[in-house]
C-alpha cells in the first residue's frame, strides 16, 4: 500500500513537472496550498495589536471608573499609515464634491450656493453625467470618463501617452497587488522578488496563491538603496533552487524605508527586468508624499518609455491610490493600476477576473478622479485646496524630521532620513541581555522592545521582523503621524529606560 | 548520498543545452526523487518483498534514464530557456556587429535573434483564472459594449445603423442604472458624513430633514472619519446595528463579533469559499441553475462544483432527495462535499423557500457535516409576502436548537438589492454561525489583508438596516419610496412573467422573490442545428440575436446551468415601468421573428 501511495506521488509530481501549467497540480502543491493558507501570517496583527486592543479595553475602563490601571491616558497609534485617524483633515473641496454627488437634489435647493463653491458644483455635474448614478454598478474596470482622467493625468506626469483601457480601478491599491500576484502565480515555481524590508502584503499574498518569495535586501548604510548586483545574486539563488522568478516588485518611495530611487537606478532595474522576461511591479502609492527637494518622484513607466526600443516588450504594473499622500483617504477604498506592454488577451482575463467582483465602489472612483484633477490655478477652490495640501505637507515633514532627529539622539538607535512615504524605520542595537530575556521568552527581539515599549508609553508600533529584516539586526516601523510631541517624548523616556535596565 | 549527487550531476546529457545551461531545477528533482528511491531500496530487503524492490528498481533506471534524455523537455517552454539561457552569459558569444541594427542595443544576453518573449502569458497565467467563467459579463455583454459605441456614433452621425435607439441592460441587476431612485435619507445621510462641514453650514436644517442630520452626527461620532481604515471587520457600532437587525428579524440572539462586513456581498462569498476549498478533492453543492459568483470562484479556488437541480416543473423547488443523490454522486467520485450554496430567494430562479423545506436542508448539512452557505442578499425582494414570507436560515437553524446543535452557517446580506439597490457603493455582510474561533480568526486574518471594507459602503448598510422609524421627520417619505419601488417591482414581474408565458414554446414561473425571470425556450431543431453549426450554444445564440435584434441584453441559461437539452434565459424586470412594456413587445415580435425565420 504504502509503495504504491509513494508511486502515486512520484508519479503526479513527475507530470507537474512536464507540465507546470494543467488547471490540476499535484498532491504535493495542494496540499501545501492549503497549508500555506493556514500559515500566511498578517504582521498588523500579531501580539502587539492583540495587546493594544486589550489596553484599549482597560484604558476605556479606567476612563469610566477614573482609576489609574495604566501609565498612560491614550494609545498612541503609530502601527498604521492611516492619516485621517490621526487628525488629518480631508481635503475640503474633494468632500464636497464627493457630498454632492451623493446627494444631487442639493443642487435644487436654494442655498446650494451658499454652501458650495461654483467649481464643486460644475465637477459634480460633470462626474455624474459620466457616471449616472453612484448607486450604480460601473463598468468592470471603472467609470469610463474617469479611466480617461487616470490616463491624461499619466500622459501630463509622464510626458507619455497612456491608454485608458489598459487602467483598472480597484478597491484600494491592495486589490490591484493581490489580482496582479494571483494571475502570476501557479505553484510553488513561481517567484516573486521582493525587498526586504518590505510592505508585508506581499509576503501574505504570495503565500496565500501558493507561490514563493525571492528576497532582496536593501541597503542600510547607503540610505536603503537598491543594488543591482543584490538583485542578480537574489535571482540566481532563486533559480538555482528551481524557482523561476516572475515578477520583481519596486515599492518606490520605499515602504517601510522612506527612500526614494533616482532615476539611473531605475533605469537599471528596468534593464535587469527585461533582461530576464520578468514583470516589473512598480508600486507607487506613495508618490504624493515627499518630503525632500534634491529627488523628484519619477515614475517607472516614464523610466521605461524613455528608454524605449531598449527594452521594448516590458510588461510593466505601476499601482497608485488614494490612501496615502495629502490625500489620505485609506476608508474610501480607492486604487488603480496601469499595465504597460501586456498582451491584449492577458488584459481580457484580468478584466475577466475583476468582473466577479462586479466593480470597484463608486465613490472610490469619484476621489480617484479629483485626485488626478485637483482643482486648478483659477478655481474658486483652488486657494482652500493649495493651503490644506501644504498644510499637511508641511506638518509632515516637520514630524519626520522631529521622529528621526529624536531616535538619533538615542543611544543605539540609527535612522535613516526618509524622503518620502509616511514611515521611518530605525535600527536598534540591543543590548545582549534584553535580546536573551527575549529569547527566553520565545519572542523576536525587537518585538519585546515593541511591547514593552507599548505596555509602558501606550505607543504602538511595527516590529522590524514583520517587514523582513536582515539577521542579527533589529528594527521597528513608526509612521509620523500622529501628535508627533508626545511619541517622541515617550519614545525617549522610555528608551533610555529601557537602556538602562539591561545594561 | 553526496557520492549519488556526484554521478547524477555528470550524467547529464553533454550534447543537451538544456543540462549545460545548468537546470537545476530538473536535476534537483531528479537528485530528490533518486534519493527517496535508494533510501527505500536499502530498506526494502528488510521491510518488503522481493516484487517491490524491483519496482523501485525500475523506477530508479527510469529516472535516470530521464535525466539521460531530458532532450525531449526542450519543448516545454521557450520563456524557461531564455531564462535559463541568462544564467550563464559566458554561453552567448556570437553578438552581430551590425550595429545600425536596432535590436543590438538591447542588453548583452537577450537572445537577439527572437523577438521579447512576454512573461505574462496565457499559457504561463494561474490555470484556474483561464478556466474560471462568469456569464453576467461575459461574451454578451462585451457585445453589448461594441453595440453601444455603435449606437453613440449612430447618434452623433444621425446615421440609422442599427434598429434601435439604446441599449437595455437586462443582464444585471443594477436597479439604479435603470433608472430606479435612491432612497433619499439615505443619501442625505452619506452627503452629511461625507462633508461634515454641512453640519455647521447655516442652512443646514433648511435643507435636510432633521433625522438625517442626527443620524449623521450619530454616525460620525462612531466611526470618526470616514477617510480613515476601519476595523477589518468594520467599524464596532455598525456591526452591532447589524446584530441589532438580525435579532429583531429572527427573534434570537446575534453576536457582533460573529459579522463581518465586506465590499459587497460577493467578496463575503469569495472568502467563505477561499476558506472551504484546499483543492479537487473538496466539493461545494450548488443548485443548478445558480447565479454563476459560485461556479467562477469554485473554479478560481481550483474545487469542485457538485450541481444539484432545481425542479422547473414545481416553480423552481428544492427536494431533499435530489441533495441527497448530489451527495452520494460526490462522494462516489473520491469528492468531500464541504458546503451547501443556498440562494433564497431564487437567482436566477426566484422562487422562495417555505419553512418546511428549509428545516429539511438544516437537517441534511447537519446530518452530513457540512457548511450551510445561505445567499439572502434578496431577502427583501419577496412578491409573495403573505403566502410565503422571507424566513431567514438563522431563524430556522436557532428554531430547530438542540436537533441541529453544532451547525455551521454563513448568511450573507447586501446593500445591492431590494429597494435600496445601491450596487455601486459596495457594501454588504455576512453572519457566521457555529464556526469555531480558530477559523474566524483565521477568516479575520484574510479581511486583514485588504485592510477594511469601504467605509461608505459601511454607513449604507448601517442605514439598511436601521432605517427612519415612525414619528421621525423622514419616516413618512421614507415609506413613500420604499413602497413605491417595492409595488413596481411586483407590477413588473407579473407584466413580464405573463408576456413571456404568452410567447410561442415559452413558458416561464412566477417569480416569487428577487429581481429576475428565468423562462425556458423551446428552440425549433433548425435553430439548434445552426447555433451549433456555429459553435455556439443554442441559448447564447438566441440572445445574440436578441440583442442585436432590439438591443436588449440578457444572459443565456448556459452562464447559469441548467438541465441538458433545456434552454433558458435570464433577464431582469428592472427597466422603469414606462420602459418594461417596450421590453415585453419588443422581445415578443423577435420572438415571432425568430420562430418564423427558423420553422
Amino acid at each position: 500500500m504504502l509503495w504504491y501511495c509513494l508511486l502515486c506521488v512520484i508519479y503526479l509530481d513527475d507530470i507537474k513537472y512536464q507540465n507546470p501549467n494543467i488547471g490540476i497540480n499535484s498532491v504535493f502543491t495542494l496540499t501545501l496550498k492549503f497549508f500555506l493558507l493556514i500559515s500566511a501570517n498578517n504582521p498588523f496583527l500579531g501580539d502587539l495589536y492583540d495587546r493594544s486592543l486589550e489596553l484599549a479595553k482597560l484604558l476605556e475602563k479606567q476612563k469610566k471608573e477614573g482609576v489609574t490601571l495604566l501609565p498612560f491616558n491614550e494609545i498612541l497609534y503609530c502601527n498604521v499609515g492611516n492619516p485621517h485617524l490621526c487628525g488629518q483633515k480631508p481635503l475640503t473641496f474633494f468632500r464636497q464634491v464627493v457630498a454632492l454627488t451623493e446627494y444631487p437634489e442639493l443642487l435644487n435647493s436654494p442655498n446650494a450656493e451658499s454652501m458650495f463653491p461654483r467649481d464643486v458644483v460644475s465637477r459634480s455635474c460633470r462626474l455624474l453625467s459620466a457616471i449616472v448614478h453612484t448607486g450604480a454598478y460601473s463598468s468592470t474596470t471603472g467609470v469610463k470618463g474617469i479611466l480617461q482622467n487616470i490616463a491624461n493625468f499619466i500622459e501630463k506626469r509622464d510626458g507619455h501617452p497612456s491608454d485608458p483601457s489598459t487602467i483598472f480601478i480597484t478597491d484600494g491599491a491592495t486589490q490591484s497587488v493581490r489580482s496582479i500576484l494571483h494571475f502570476l502565480i501557479s505553484g510553488r515555481d513561481d517567484g516573486i522578488m521582493t525587498p526586504v524590508p518590505q510592505y508585508p502584503l506581499y509576503t501574505i499574498s504570495i503565500k496565500l496563491n501558493g507561490g514563493t518569495e525571492v528576497f532582496y535586501y536593501l541597503n542600510e548604510e547607503s540610505n536603503w538603496s537598491l543594488e543591482i548586483t543584490e538583485l542578480e545574486r537574489a535571482y540566481q539563488d532563486s533559480v538555482a533552487k528551481g524557482v523561476t522568478p516572475r515578477a520583481l516588485v519596486i515599492i518606490n518611495p520605499g515602504n517601510p524605508t522612506g527612500q526614494i530611487l533616482d532615476e539611473s537606478n531605475m533605469k537599471e532595474i528596468v534593464l535587469f527586468c527585461h533582461k530576464k522576461s520578468m514583470i516589473l511591479i512598480a508600486d507607487e502609492v506613495y508618490q504624493g508624499s515627499i518630503f525632500t527637494d534634491e529627488r523628484p518622484f519619477i515614475s517607472f513607466k516614464k523610466v521605461v518609455c524613455d528608454l524605449g526600443e531598449q527594452v521594448s516588450g516590458i510588461e510593466l504594473v505601476s499601482v497608485h491610490s488614494i490612501s496615502k499622500g495629502p490625500i489620505g483617504e485609506c476608508g474610501k477604498r480607492g486604487g488603480y493600476m496601469e499595465l504597460h506592454g501586456f498582451s491584449k488577451s492577458v488584459i481580457d482575463e484580468m478584466v475577466k477576473l475583476a468582473s466577479f467582483s462586479m466593480c470597484p465602489n463608486v465613490i472610490g472612483q469619484v476621489l480617484i478622479d479629483l485626485m488626478v484633477c485637483p482643482p486648478v490655478e483659477g478655481d474658486e477652490s483652488y486657494p482652500t485646496y493649495k493651503v490644506e495640501r501644504d498644510a499637511t505637507m508641511n506638518s509632515l515633514r516637520d514630524h519626520a524630521k522631529l521622529l528621526v532627529d529624536t531616535l538619533n539622539s538615542l543611544e543605539g538607535v540609527t535612522c535613516n532620513q526618509p524622503m518620502g512615504s509616511l514611515y521611518a524605520m530605525p535600527r536598534l542595537r540591543l543590548p545582549p541581555a534584553a535580546i536573551a530575556e527575549a529569547k527566553s521568552l520565545g519572542r523576536e527581539p525587537d518585538e519585546h522592545y515593541c511591547l514593552q515599549l507599548l505596555e509602558e508609553k501606550g505607543i504602538l508600533v511595527t516590529s522590524g521582523n514583520a517587514f523582513g529584516q536582515r539577521e542579527g539586526t533589529y528594527h521597528f516601523r513608526s509612521t509620523f503621524l500622529p501628535p508627533m510631541e508626545k511619541v517622541c517624548k515617550g519614545l525617549k523616556e522610555f528608551h533610555e529606560n529601557f537602556m538602562l535596565k539591561y545594561k | 548520498m553526496t557520492i549519488l549527487n556526484h554521478v547524477i550531476a555528470t550524467w547529464r546529457n553533454p550534447n543537451c543545452d538544456f543540462c549545460n545551461n545548468s537546470n537545476r531545477l530538473f536535476v534537483s528533482k531528479i537528485q530528490f526523487n533518486c534519493k527517496f528511491l535508494i533510501l527505500f531500496i536499502l530498506m526494502n530487503p528488510i521491510f518488503f518483498s522481493f516484487s517491490n524492490y524491483l519496482i523501485m528498481l525500475f523506477l530508479l533506471v527510469y529516472y535516470i534514464s530521464r535525466t539521460l534524455t531530458c532532450n525531449t523537455y526542450l519543448g516545454r517552454s521557450t520563456k524557461l530557456l531564455s531564462t535559463l539561457g541568462n544564467i550563464k552569459p559566458n554561453t552567448q558569444t556570437t553578438i552581430p556587429l551590425n550595429t545600425n541594427n536596432i535590436l543590438n542595443t538591447k542588453m548583452d544576453n537577450q537572445d537577439i535573434s527572437t523577438p521579447y518573449t512576454k512573461s505574462l502569458t496565457l499559457d504561463n497565467m494561474c490555470p484556474t483564472v483561464k478556466t474560471a467563467q462568469y456569464a453576467v459579463r461575459g461574451e454578451l455583454v462585451i457585445r453589448a459594449e461594441n453595440i453601444a459605441h455603435l449606437l453613440e456614433k449612430q447618434k452623433k452621425e444621425g446615421t440609422k445603423l442599427l434598429p434601435f435607439n439604446e441599449i437595455v441592460y437586462c443582464n444585471i441587476g443594477n436597479p439604479q442604472q435603470l433608472k430606479q431612485q435612491p432612497i433619499s435619507f439615505f443619501r442625505q445621510v452619506l452627503a452629511l458624513c461625507e462633508c461634515p462641514e454641512l453640519l455647521n453650514s447655516a442652512h443646514v436644517d433648511k435643507v435636510f430633514p432633521a433625522d438625517a442630520i442626527a443620524r449623521a452626527r450619530e454616525l460620525m461620532a462612531s466611526i470618526g472619519n470616514t477617510g480613515a481604515y476601519s476595523g477589518s471587520q468594520g467599524v464596532a457600532s455598525v456591526l452591532k446595528s447589524v446584530a441589532a437587525f438580525i435579532e429583531s428579524r429572527d427573534g434570537h440572539a446575534a453576536d457582533p463579533s460573529n459579522i463581518f462586513l465586506t465590499d459587497g456581498a460577493s467578496v463575503a462569498v469569495q472568502r467563505m469559499l477561499r476558506l472551504l476549498i484546499r483543492d479537487r478533492s473538496d466539493g461545494i453543492m450548488i443548485p443548478i441553475p445558480q447565479y454563476p459568483l459560485y461556479s467562477a470562484t469554485i473554479e478560481l479556488y481550483g474545487g469542485s462544483q457538485l450541481g444539484y437541480y432545481l425542479n422547473e416543473e414545481s416553480g423552481w423547488g428544492l427536494e431533499a432527495s435530489e441533495l441527497e443523490r448530489s451527495y452520494n454522486d460526490a462522494v462516489s467520485k473520491g469528492i468531500t462535499p464541504r458546503a451547501l450554496v443556498i440562494i433564497n430567494p431564487g437567482n436566477p430562479t426566484g422562487q422562495t423557500l417555505d419553512a418546511a423545506n428549509m428545516r429539511e436542508i438544516v437537517a441534511f448539512c447537519h446530518r452530513k457535516r457540512i457548511v450551510l452557505l445561505a445567499d439572502e442578499v434578496y431577502q427583501e425582494n419577496v412578491y409573495v409576502k403573505e403566502t410565503k414570507p422571507f424566513v431567514s436560515f438563522k431563524k430556522v437553524v436557532m428554531d430547530m436548537g438542540k436537533e441541529v446543535e453544532g451547525l455551521e452557517l454563513v448568511s450573507f446580506h447586501s446593500v445591492s438589492k431590494g429597494f435600496v439597490g445601491e450596487c455601486g457603493k459596495r457594501g454588504g455582510y455576512m453572519e457566521l454561525h457555529g464556526i469555531t474561533n480558530e477559523v474566524k480568526a483565521e477568516i479575520y486574518k484574510l479581511a486583514s489583508i485588504g485592510l477594511c471594507p469601504n467605509v461608505t459602503g459601511q454607513i449604507v448598510v448601517d442605514l439598511m438596516v436601521r432605517p427612519p422609524v415612525a414619528g421621525e421627520q423622514s419616516y413618512d417619505t421614507y415609506v413613500k419610496e420604499r413602497d413605491t419601488i417595492f409595488d413596481s417591482l411586483k407590477r413588473r414581474a407579473n407584466l413580464l412573467a405573463a408576456a413571456l408565458n404568452g410567447l410561442e414554446g415559452v413558458t416561464c414561473n412566477q417569480p416569487e422573490g428577487a429581481m429576475y425571470a428565468f423562462p425556458q425556450i423551446r428552440l425549433p431543431a433548425r435553430a439548434i442545428e445552426e447555433a451549433k453549426a456555429n459553435g455556439k450554444a443554442p441559448d447564447a445564440y438566441y440572445c445574440i440575436q436578441l440583442l442585436e435584434a432590439t438591443g436588449i441584453c440578457v444572459v443565456p441559461g448556459s452562464g447559469f446551468g441548467q438541465k441538458d437539452g433545456t434552454y433558458h434565459f435570464r433577464t431582469t424586470f428592472l427597466p422603469s415601468e414606462q420602459a418594461i412594456q417596450g421590453v415585453c413587445t419588443r422581445i415578443a415580435d423577435f420572438h415571432k421573428n425568430f420562430m418564423a425565420k427558423y420553422k
